[in-house]
């Protein structure tokens, strides 16, 4: 490993002696599941609200996002992306992404971006909506260029001012101090725009308390994926990491979701010492690279689930931050902690080869059979050097990697029996090789 | 004497191959796939019992292939195309190390093991250009069939350049040089050579070791046969049968059943068995 991160933290009880039923197996989905439904439940109600109330909201992106300073003014962060997603999930998207594409957005643009701006161009924005008009739009990835004209777009749309923070492409494995310090610098004229949208001034002590809450989910969020290290894996990290998602990139820094991950753990702990695992067998183990086809979330984690295929570890997963290699935001240095999350420790503002680095400890140290790469048809920008990545991981380190391709949320990109067919054919070359090599390693065994 | 079957329910073709316990074919045969899928596979399983003139009880292990394997009522078990023209291609050419299948609507390059085992594959992506529908649209154009355009492309001499490897938008292309009077044969070669650079590009991604073989239904097509050899660099297995390689692999697979069934070994580790019994 390369990026000059620390060790994930490793759970000392993942020996796992009983047999489970195979109801015990299926529990685990309602418990975390509800939990995460609880909490996420209040965020959108309260979004829901503010449509109407005037809470002041702001409009950010999920990844590397600063949204602990929002919170330290009570500015209630809506993230564009999980409305999109959510769209996209619930198999509503299309016609939102035609509207969008009837006012001259390419077929090939990015569809969140398109689904969004559907949406908002059919008026689900604002009073006449169910998502609340932002008062403040912060940009805060900037590593797609799509992305900021999206947020351009929006501020435009709705005459609402905008932040940009400019966010320097990590080179080197680590930012440099300067880029530190260009990052706080903005970070400071973000306070000020929050300053004059609430009329409230900028408490630090304030700040340092939710990013004592952000470290403690953070913890719970290295801890569940260190969990995925025992065999069996107590949960699907990629089709079940959604769980808990939303509450690591939208309600960090709440006491709800450190209280969450405290509950997520302790369950997914229990699992471990009964030896419950995500499926009734686990017979393979895989690491997932790229997005899941939200409009065929259900669809495409059958396709795995039928080959008794559970992901151990997914990059996706790490798009608001790569908590499991050691960092936290540290509430002695706040805006320094917040920068440095921003620049380093999520997965896009990073190089290639450091993606390659992170794939690659999680197959090793995950215990992975293989790599499934998804690509994203309407992100070139995240799916750019995927071939590459195919070659990197079957020629030099050996790993049996397939790559499939479909859409986040388009749904017209995804075709279920080309896409069964490709999952198929890597199962059933996976399972030959097992047969040759011997029977596969029982559950329950130390990984 | 009990018989395995092997069905391949491709796009266009379904073709069906009936072996026996020692692994030799007994019948074989190819119908056109039509609108009901369900149907064309039992009827190709129908036609090989009648031609092997065996009674039907007799096929202990039906494995279905192709894209409607999963509509085969007689199937006992599913096989990927995948996984079959490997198998299949490694029996009629035993140094078979990579796998160049192109049917209907898709293109795969299949890296093989010395057993006819997958060791990794790539494929088209979802788009016919550079698959079997890209030539019938080309043969459409010009008015000739696909039996007749690989010989015809073979007498070109000065290859056009397709400006679109899109299978709609070759008619139009295609148009184009018709009205600037190209010769039909020169068209005809820059179409084969238009897919034969594509194949070769996916046949890169998964590594290019001898013997290669062609499979599908295009490797019947001589005009393709000399355009991936050309770009290769290296000559291609081609069988005569290259049609019938899925149904052969999975007919090779059934036999495993059978013939473990016989031995009355539930699994035969350390021989490729049928996966993925059910869906």
């Amino acid at each position: 490993m390369t990026t000059g991160t620390k060790a994930p933290p490793v759970s000392a009880t993942v020996s796992a002696p009983a047999k489970p039923s195979a109801s015990a197996a299926r529990d685990y989905r309602g418990v975390v599941h509800d939990l995460s439904k609880t909490v996420m439940t209040d965020w959108m109600n309260q979004l829901q609200a503010a449509v109407h109330d005037g809470t002041p909201t702001a409009y950010l992106m999920i990844s590397g996002n600063c949204v602990e300073i929002l919170r330290c003014f009570d500015i209630l962060p809506v993230f564009p992306e999980i409305n999109a997603l959510q769209l996209a999930i619930r198999k509503k998207a299309l016609p939102y992404i035609l509207k969008a594409e009837e006012i001259g957005y390419a077929s090939d643009n990015c569809a969140y971006v398109k689904a969004d701006m559907g949406y908002t161009l059919s008026g689900g924005v604002g009073e006449e909506g169910t998502m609340p008009k932002p008062r403040l739009i912060v940009c805060n990835f900037v590593g797609c260029n799509v992305y900021i004209k999206w947020f351009e777009q929006c501020a435009a749309m709705m005459d609402v001012p905008l932040t940009m923070i400019d966010i320097p492409f990590v080179r080197e494995n680590q930012p440099s101090p300067d880029d530190v310090r260009y990052v706080m610098a903005q970070l400071r004229t973000l306070i000020e725009d929050c300053e004059k949208l609430t009329g409230r001034k900028f408490d630090i002590d304030r700040l340092r308390e939710i990013l004592a809450y952000s470290a403690r989910a953070e913890e719970g969020w290295a801890l569940a994926k260190s969990l995925c290290r025992a065999r069996p894996s107590p949960f699907d990290c990629y089709f079940d990491s959604i769980n808990m998602m939303g509450p690591i990139n939208a309600l960090r820094g709440t006491k709800a979701a450190a209280d969450f991950f405290d509950g997520a753990v302790a369950h997914y702990q229990k699992m471990v010492d009964e030896g419950v695992g995500a499926l009734d067998e686990e017979k393979f183990r895989i690491v997932v690279e790229g997005p899941p086809p939200y409009p065929y979330y259900r669809n495409f984690r059958n396709l795995f689930e039928k080959w008794k295929a559970v992901a151990v570890q997914s990059t996706y997963s790490t798009v608001g931050g790569t908590w499991e290699f050691g960092f936290r935001h540290d509430p002695e240095r706040p805006l320094e902690s917040i920068a440095e999350q921003m620049l380093m420790h999520n997965l896009c503002n990073r190089t290639m080869t450091e993606r390659y680095a992170q794939i690659r400890a999680y197959v090793e140290r995950w215990h992975a059979d293989a790599l499934v790469i998804h690509s994203v048809k309407s992100c070139r920008l995240f799916s750019a050097g995927q071939g590459d990545m195919r070659e990197y991981f079957t020629k030099e380190l050996g790993v049996p990697t397939l790559m499939v391709e479909s859409d986040l949320e388009d749904p017209r990109y995804y075709a279920e029996a080309q896409m069964k067919n490709r999952i198929d054919a890597f199962f059933e070359s996976l399972e030959y090789k097992r047969i040759r090599e011997g029977a596969p390693q029982p559950a329950g065994s130390q990984p | 004497m009990m018989y395995a079957a092997g069905i391949d329910v491709g796009s266009t073709q379904t073709k069906a191959v009936l072996m026996d316990t020692a692994r030799g074919v007994v019948a074989r045969t190819l119908i056109p796939t039509g609108a009901n899928v369900k149907q064309a596979g039992q009827r190709a399983l129908d036609a090989i019992v009648a031609e092997a003139g065996v009674p039907r009880q007799s096929v202990g292990y039906v494995v279905g292939t192709g894209y409607g394997r999963y509509k085969i009522e007689a199937g006992d078990a599913q096989v990927t195309e995948i996984s079959c023209h490997a198998r299949g291609a490694q029996m009629v050419f035993p140094l078979t190390r990579t796998v160049i299948d192109m049917g209907g609507q898709d293109t795969k390059a299949i890296k093989v093991g010395p057993e006819g085992n997958v060791l990794d594959f790539c494929m088209n992506d979802k788009c016919a250009a550079g698959t079997g529908r890209f030539l019938a649209a080309a043969a459409d154009v010009l008015g000739l069939t696909l039996d007749e355009i690989g010989d015809i492309s073979l007498r070109g001499t000065r290859p056009i350049r397709l400006t679109s490897v899109c299978t709609v938008f070759v008619e139009s292309d295609i148009m184009s040089y018709m009205a600037q009077k190209k010769k039909v044969e020169d068209i005809l070669a820059g179409v084969h050579q238009a897919i034969a650079t594509r194949t070769i590009s996916l046949v890169r991604r998964t590594g290019v070791e001898q013997e290669i073989t062609f499979t599908g239904g295009v490797a019947r097509n001589i005009g393709m046969v000399r355009a991936l050899e050309e770009k290769l660099g290296s000559r291609v297995n081609v069988g005569p049968d290259s049609h019938y390689m899925g149904a052969l692999g999975a007919a090779l697979f059934a036999a495993d059943k059978v013939i473990a069934q016989e031995a009355g070994a539930a699994k035969v580790v350390g021989e490729p068995v049928a996966w993925s019994d059910g869906q």
